[in-house]
């Protein structure tokens, strides 16, 4: 196999990681609102609970990003530029609200005061909603062909990317991560969250499939193969397979059918765009290739050694982070306060 | 101003502001995980408590340098495309390895410290925080090898036929000498951050008049962090003439623009302190001057000849041509000029080096202010526990403004400049709207972050409790931290 190709799959398998991954981050911070409701004490704890499912992890989850984000830089400096030059706007948003998202589950409970927490509490909210969206909108867009001239520059703006498909695309990413997000809460908490996530996580795991098959049909009538149809009928299989399990209240097989139906979803817009990496609607022969947006031999092939041994290590540690924190986690669990919090009044220097 | 002096200002702001926040990062995870270490080898309380307060204060700096460091790797693409076309089948590399080997290690063991204490064994528990160490000087060590190859580009050949700079030996790139001197520089310079912000807020702690029984905790705290200080900033004035020389042979002209000198100076150059008056070369100026010095700085020997702007711009012009658009030739090169701001250079050189000087010698104070069971009293010293952990951190940054500043007008040294590397599709408008933004959000945080930190320095390390072994731990008791 051509190392252009063995990079275009590492690449994919990283964005296939970010959003199985993170994908099931986001769903839990956008149900915060709804699983985590009252603004008592009640509501409080429901809301550390749902947080605490993730604490150890997200931050790991967040790193794909970044290291498909390089990836591409290193193998396809030309996808990397063409990107994230084009999709300029969306990435400022998904930006701000990556932030505002970190700092809320790592500040919301530093500060024992219900103003504090309820600000942190809407920075998880749209932190978690607005990249939800917008990543699947600007993938659909990608896969889908955006208007892109013979220096290989995106010549659209922001609303280029509104387009009905783009929008379905980013609807039915946060729906997936929604239903993602709820079977994890079901599969990591146990008392009443549980069981409301998972009830929770077959409605909306419905119209998520609904969303899913149309979305990938339409790309697949317009650009697909006969490999990105298998990865579509695997995707569609695999949700609702999850969500019948989730039905039957096997919360983990439940947990791998909606992993396993991100990561198909994912692999069908991957395998779609195949073998270019950015489709110009412009013109065909503008289109960005696997090998005409890509680095040297040379540098591919340094790429793909430091890939073959350190991939397996962080796979390796990153399970052992999972397996060191299965437990499931109920109300009991949740301290009175975060450890350490200062109480009013010591918080002045003087 | 235009679309590229926007991305400019944007780029300083942001990676200016991020790095607020690494050298306490790389400084604090080190001395975290000394102090956990010591408890678990002599079971001092006092140990596993510094270890718990500066932990808290560690993650609290963590979180906001971990989401700004995202800004750092998307805006090459978004700012500065024809950059990255030009560059990334060289610099991307290092990027992608740094995410691979040091972004997620430092991720996931920092995630198992902070929710570990009652789950993993106390050795294991330990170990992460030494990973997380490790992670931060792996990371400081492949993004400053991409800075390095733009500082002394090696390693690579222009190739016509594809219009960009093309890897061709990558070793070479990670033995870069620039990045040979400049990795121990910046890494003690992070280290002295470190030990400074421990030891101030031993000493806030230590000067309190009702610190009482834990006087002895809090100056161990304030001593070793003066220590720390103190053998880094060791560290960090021998790496620091190291850099000098180098810089010298690769870059004279950002040497003869640290000191403003235009002329040049067949021996014994002298090194101003400080000058009053312009520094456009034009007039005689006031300024005090030691002798030989930026000969000593620049070559080593105080009677080396060093050359001065005018004759190194000549070369320049006569080599890269002036006042050209010449992206035919084997570089991209559109400048006016190939003298850097020289009041910028020639003053955060200075202020650089003042600074860091200063805060060595509050930490030599420290400790001797501090010996046996002294608590430094004078008034005075409260203004010094505000400026040790600013000091070091501020030299940080002026001393990244001088070597990007000094590395003008151009983005990879002899190769491209610096207005040849934005993105040709992204308007002035949208790079307003990101410069904006994100100054704005960097401000607000500012604040949020200073706050939290002063309440959690304020509160002091958290009593000792006896750590309960996972493997006895009651099942449905409540998490050791949660969120």
């Amino acid at each position: 196999m051509e190392l252009t190709t063995v990079w275009f799959i590492l690449i994919a398998v990283l964005w296939t990681g970010y959003f199985v991954l993170e994908g099931f981050d986001f769903g839990v911070g956008m149900l915060m609102p709804v699983l985590g409701r009252g603004g008592d004490e009640h509501g409080e704890v429901r809301k550390r609970l749902l947080l605490n499912t993730i604490g150890p992890v997200w931050d790991g989850n967040e790193v794909w990003l970044l290291t498909a984000g390089g990836a591409t830089f290193a193998a396809f400096p030309h996808w990397y530029a063409t990107m994230f030059s084009g999709l300029y706007l969306p990435l400022l948003i998904i930006l701000v609200a990556l932030i505002v998202r970190a700092l809320g589950f790592d500040y919301r409970g530093k500060v024992d005061d219900p103003t504090w927490r309820k600000r942190w509490d809407i920075a998880i909210f749209l932190g978690s909603a607005v990249p939800a969206l917008l990543w699947g909108v600007a993938l659909t867009n990608v896969v889908m062909g955006l208007p892109i001239n013979a220096d290989k520059e995106y010549t659209g703006n922001l609303f280029t990317l509104l387009n009905p498909v783009g929008l379905l695309g980013g609807l039915t990413t946060v729906a997936l991560f929604l239903t993602h997000g709820a079977i994890y809460i079901a599969l990591k908490t146990d008392g009443d969250v549980r069981h409301e996530a998972r009830q929770l996580s077959i409605k909306v795991g419905a119209v998520a499939a609904v969303l899913a098959v149309i979305l990938l049909v339409t790309i697949n009538v317009s650009t697909g193969s006969a490999a990105s149809w298998a990865a579509a009928a695997v995707a569609a299989v695999a949700l609702l397979a999850g969500l019948f399990a989730a039905f039957r209240q096997r919360e983990g097989w439940a947990f791998v059918g909606t992993f396993v139906a991100i990561g198909a979803a994912v692999a069908t817009l991957f395998l779609a765009l195949f073998p270019n990496v950015m489709t110009s609607t412009t013109n065909a022969s503008f289109s960005l290739t696997t090998t005409n947006a890509s680095s040297t031999a040379y540098t591919l092939t340094i790429m793909t050694w430091v890939a073959a041994i350190f991939t397996p290590v962080v796979l390796l540690y990153t399970s052992w982070t999972y397996w060191t924190f299965r437990k499931r986690i109920s109300a009991h669990h949740i301290p009175v306060t975060s450890v350490g919090i200062p109480s009013s009044g010591a918080g002045t220097l003087s | 101003m235009d679309a590229v002096d926007i991305a400019r200002w944007q780029f300083a702001i942001v990676t200016v502001y991020h790095y607020f926040f690494v050298p306490v990062t790389i400084g604090l995870s080190v001395i975290v995980a000394g102090f956990e270490t010591a408890w678990l080898r002599n079971r001092n309380p006092e140990m596993l408590r510094l270890t718990k307060f500066f932990g808290k204060l560690f993650t609290i700096n963590f979180a906001l340098g971990l989401v700004t460091g995202i800004v750092q790797e998307f805006q090459f693409g978004m700012n500065w495309s024809d950059y990255s076309r030009f560059v990334g089948d060289i610099f991307g590399a290092p990027l992608a390895i740094e995410a691979l080997l040091a972004f997620f290690l430092e991720s996931t063991f920092l995630g198992l410290w902070i929710f570990g204490w009652d789950k993993l064994p106390p050795k294991l528990h330990a170990a992460c925080m030494w990973l997380v160490a490790v992670g931060t000087l792996l990371s400081a060590y492949f993004i400053l090898a991409a800075n390095s190859w733009m500082q002394h580009p090696v390693g690579y050949r222009f190739n016509p036929a594809t219009g960009r700079a093309e890897l061709n030996d990558f070793v070479a790139v990670l033995t870069n000498k620039v990045q040979l001197v400049t990795f121990p520089h910046t890494i003690t310079s992070a280290y002295m951050v470190g030990g400074a912000f421990v030891m101030a807020v031993g000493l806030w702690h230590l000067r309190k008049p009702g610190v009482g029984t834990n006087a002895g905790m809090y100056r161990k705290a304030t001593r070793i962090g003066a220590w720390f200080t103190l053998v880094a900033a060791l560290g960090v004035v021998v790496s620091g003439d190291l850099q000098g020389k180098i810089m010298t042979e690769v870059q004279p002209m950002k040497m003869a623009a640290a000191e403003a000198l235009y002329n040049s100076e067949a021996s014994n150059a002298p090194f101003s302190l400080f000058t009053v008056g312009s520094l456009d070369g034009s007039q005689e100026k006031f300024s005090v001057k030691v002798p030989g010095l930026l000969s000593f700085l620049a070559t080593g020997r105080f009677d080396g000849s060093v050359e001065g702007i005018n004759e190194i711009k000549a070369t320049y012009e006569k080599q890269y041509g002036a006042d050209t658009m010449n992206s035919s030739a084997q570089s991209r090169v559109f400048s006016k000029s190939y003298t850097p701001t020289i009041p910028l250079t020639y003053w955060t050189f200075r202020i650089m080096i003042g600074l860091g000087m200063v805060g060595a010698l509050i930490a030599i104070a420290v400790l001797w202010y501090t010996r046996g069971d002294r608590i430094p009293r004078h008034r005075l010293w409260l203004w010094a526990v505000l400026a040790t952990p600013l000091l070091p951190l501020f030299a940080n940054s002026f001393g990244w403004i001088f070597t990007e500043a000094g590395r003008q007008p151009w983005l990879v040294f002899g190769v491209m400049t610096t207005a040849t590397g934005v993105s040709p599709n992204v308007s002035a408008g949208e790079v307003w709207t990101s410069l904006i933004t994100l100054t704005l959000l960097y401000a607000v945080l500012a604040v949020i972050e200073t706050k939290l930190l002063l309440r959690f320095i304020a509160a002091g390390a958290p009593e000792f409790e006896e750590p309960v072994d996972p493997a006895d731990r009651d099942e449905n008791a409540p998490l050791v931290f949660a969120y």
